[in-house]
C-alpha cells in the first residue's frame, strides 16, 4: 500500500505549497488565464452561493485505502477525526437551518467511531436525505463493519461509492491491489440487501479518470458500466457519476512527478464551459472539516481555503449571513467547470 | 531557430491554420467535428480507428491526441495496442502483397 503524502513528509502535504503551485507556474506567467480572469470574461467577477441544500461533513481523513488520486490524502495513517462534540454542533445547525441533505465523506466516514451515532441522530433530527460516500471495501475490512449494509438500509442512506472502472486492472491501479475484487463483493452484498434493486435504496457509483485526462460522457459511461457489471458480476446500481480529477494533493503530486501538470491545467482551461457556472456544487453546498472549519467545497477544504466570511468555524455558525459570502476560487476550480462540469453529484451541465 | 520539425505545443495551434485560409479551415473543422460524433459507430470506436490510422500515417500530433481521446473514452491499453498492430499489419501487408507483383515480373522475365 502506498503511503500518504503526510507520512512521507512530502512538500505537497502542506496545503500552502499546493496553493502556491496553483497560483504560480503557468498562471503567474500569464500563459494561462486564472480562474478569476476566465469567469470575469463571462461576466461573473465573483461567485456567490444560491441557497445551501447540501451540508457536507468530513468525518475524518482515516481510510483503509490509499488511492493514488486521492485529493484528501487519506489513508490508514491519518489520525484526524471529527469528535462527537463537533458532530453535535453539526446536528444543531442541521435542525436550525433545515438543510435537505447531509453528505458524509472522509476518508472512510464509517471508520469514525461516532459514525453510526451521528447518522442515527441526523435521522431523528429530520434530515431528509443522508448520503454516505462509502469506499465499498470498508464493509469487508473488519468484522465490525459487516453489518453496515443493514445499518445503511435501516436508515435509508443513499450510498455513493467509487469504482473508477469496470475492469479489475484499471481500478486496482488507481485504488490498490485487490480493491476491485473486494468492491464487487461489497456491491453484491449491498445488492442482496436491496441496494440498487429496491425502490428507495440508492447506490450510485463514481467514475473518475485513471490519469491526466478528462472523463468521457457520463451517460455513455453509465451504459457501459451497467452492461459490464451486470454481465460479468450480476451487479446493479442506480446512477454513474463522472467526476473530474482535481489538481489537489496526491493527484497534484502525480501531475507534477510525471510532468503532466501544465498540460493538464491547459486541458482544463481549454475545456472551460461557462454553462457549468450555475450548477457547480459550491453554489448549494457547504463543506465542514473534521475540526469544524467551514469551506465552500471539499476541494477548498483540502487546500485549506476557508470560507470568506467572518465566521469560519461552525461553533459560531450563522445560516443567514453565510449565504452572502463570496466563494473562494483558485485554479483548481477549472476542474469543476471543464466540459460537462464536475461535482460530488457528477456532471452539472 | 527551431531545432525540430515537430513541437508538441503545435497540436494546440491546429485551429490556427484558419489564419491563412479561414473558409477552407472552417469547412474542414465542421466536417471533422461531425465525423467524430456518435453515429453508426460509437465515439469510442471512432477514437480507436483514429488512433490506428494515426500510426499508419505516422502523425505524432494525431497519436498524441487520440491516445488521450481513447483513454478518456475508456479504451484499455490492450485494445489500443491491438489497434496499433492492426494498423501495422495492414502497412506491412501492403508492402508484402506487392511481392506477388515482383514474383509475377520475375517469373515473366525468367526462363
Amino acid at each position: 500500500m502506498i503511503k500518504t503524502l503526510q507520512a512521507e513528509h512530502h512538500l505537497l502535504s502542506a496545503t500552502e505549497e499546493q496553493v502556491k503551485l496553483l497560483e504560480n507556474s503557468i498562471f503567474a506567467s500569464g500563459e494561462l488565464p486564472t480562474f478569476k480572469e476566465t469567469i470575469g470574461k463571462w461576466g461573473q467577477s465573483e461567485l456567490r452561493p444560491d441557497k445551501v441544500d447540501i451540508f457536507q461533513v468530513n468525518l475524518g481523513y482515516m481510510c483503509n485505502q490509499t488511492c493514488k488520486h486521492c485529493h484528501v490524502d487519506a489513508g490508514p495513517d491519518r489520525k484526524e477525526i471529527m469528535s462527537r462534540e463537533t458532530m453535535q454542533i453539526c446536528l444543531k445547525i442541521l435542525k436550525e437551518n433545515k438543510y435537505h441533505t447531509l453528505d458524509l465523506t472522509g476518508g472512510a466516514p464509517e471508520m469514525n467511531p461516532d459514525f453510526r451515532w451521528f447518522v442515527t441522530e441526523a435521522k431523528l433530527a429530520g434530515v431528509q436525505e443522508i448520503i454516505v460516500r462509502s469506499n465499498l471495501t470498508i464493509i469487508l475490512a473488519n468484522p465490525k463493519f459487516r453489518d453496515l449494509p443493514q445499518f445503511f438500509k435501516d436508515h435509508g442512506i443513499r450510498l455513493v461509492s467509487s469504482l473508477p472502472f469496470y475492469l479489475p486492472e484499471k481500478t486496482d491501479r488507481q485504488r490498490g491491489a485487490g480493491v476491485f475484487k473486494k468492491s464487487i463483493e461489497a456491491l453484491q452484498i449491498l445488492n442482496a440487501a436491496g441496494y440498487g434493486r429496491e425502490n428507495g435504496l440508492i447506490i450510485d457509483l463514481v467514475y473518475n479518470p485513471g490519469g491526466a485526462f478528462l472523463p468521457a460522457d457520463q451517460e455513455g459511461l453509465e451504459r457501459d458500466f451497467k452492461k459490464e457489471l451486470k454481465n460479468q458480476y450480476d451487479v446493479d446500481f442506480n446512477n454513474l457519476l463522472a467526476i473530474t480529477n482535481l489538481p489537489i494533493s496526491r493527484f497534484l503530486d502525480f501531475l507534477v512527478r510525471t510532468d503532466n501538470f501544465e498540460d493538464y491545467m491547459d486541458t482544463l482551461v481549454r475545456a472551460f464551459n461557462p454553462a457549468t457556472l450555475t450548477g457547480i456544487m459550491c453554489k448549494n453546498t457547504l463543506s465542514i472539516g473534521w475540526d469544524g472549519y467551514i469551506y465552500d467545497c471539499d476541494f477548498n477544504q483540502m487546500l485549506g481555503l476557508k470560507v470568506n466570511h467572518p465566521v469560519s468555524h461552525i461553533r459560531d455558525f450563522d445560516g443567514e449571513t453565510i449565504n452572502r459570502r463570496e466563494i473562494v476560487v483558485n485554479q483548481h476550480c477549472y476542474g469543476c467547470t471543464a466540459g460537462a462540469g464536475s461535482s460530488c453529484q457528477g456532471t452539472v451541465a | 531557430m527551431q531545432k525540430t520539425y515537430y513541437d508538441p505545443a503545435d497540436l494546440k495551434k491546429f485551429g490556427d491554420v484558419a489564419e491563412f485560409g479561414p473558409e477552407l479551415a472552417d469547412k474542414f473543422f465542421d466536417w471533422y467535428n461531425e465525423v467524430f460524433k456518435e453515429g453508426a459507430l460509437t465515439a469510442r470506436e471512432k477514437s480507436l480507428i483514429a488512433l490506428a490510422v494515426a500510426h499508419a500515417v505516422q502523425c505524432p500530433y494525431c497519436i498524441d491526441a487520440y491516445t488521450s481521446s481513447s483513454l478518456q473514452k475508456g479504451v484499455t491499453e490492450a485494445q489500443m495496442m491491438e489497434a496499433v498492430h492492426v494498423a501495422s499489419a495492414i502497412r506491412g501487408g501492403a508492402s508484402l502483397v506487392h511481392g506477388v507483383q515482383m514474383m509475377n515480373k520475375a517469373k515473366k522475365l525468367s526462363m
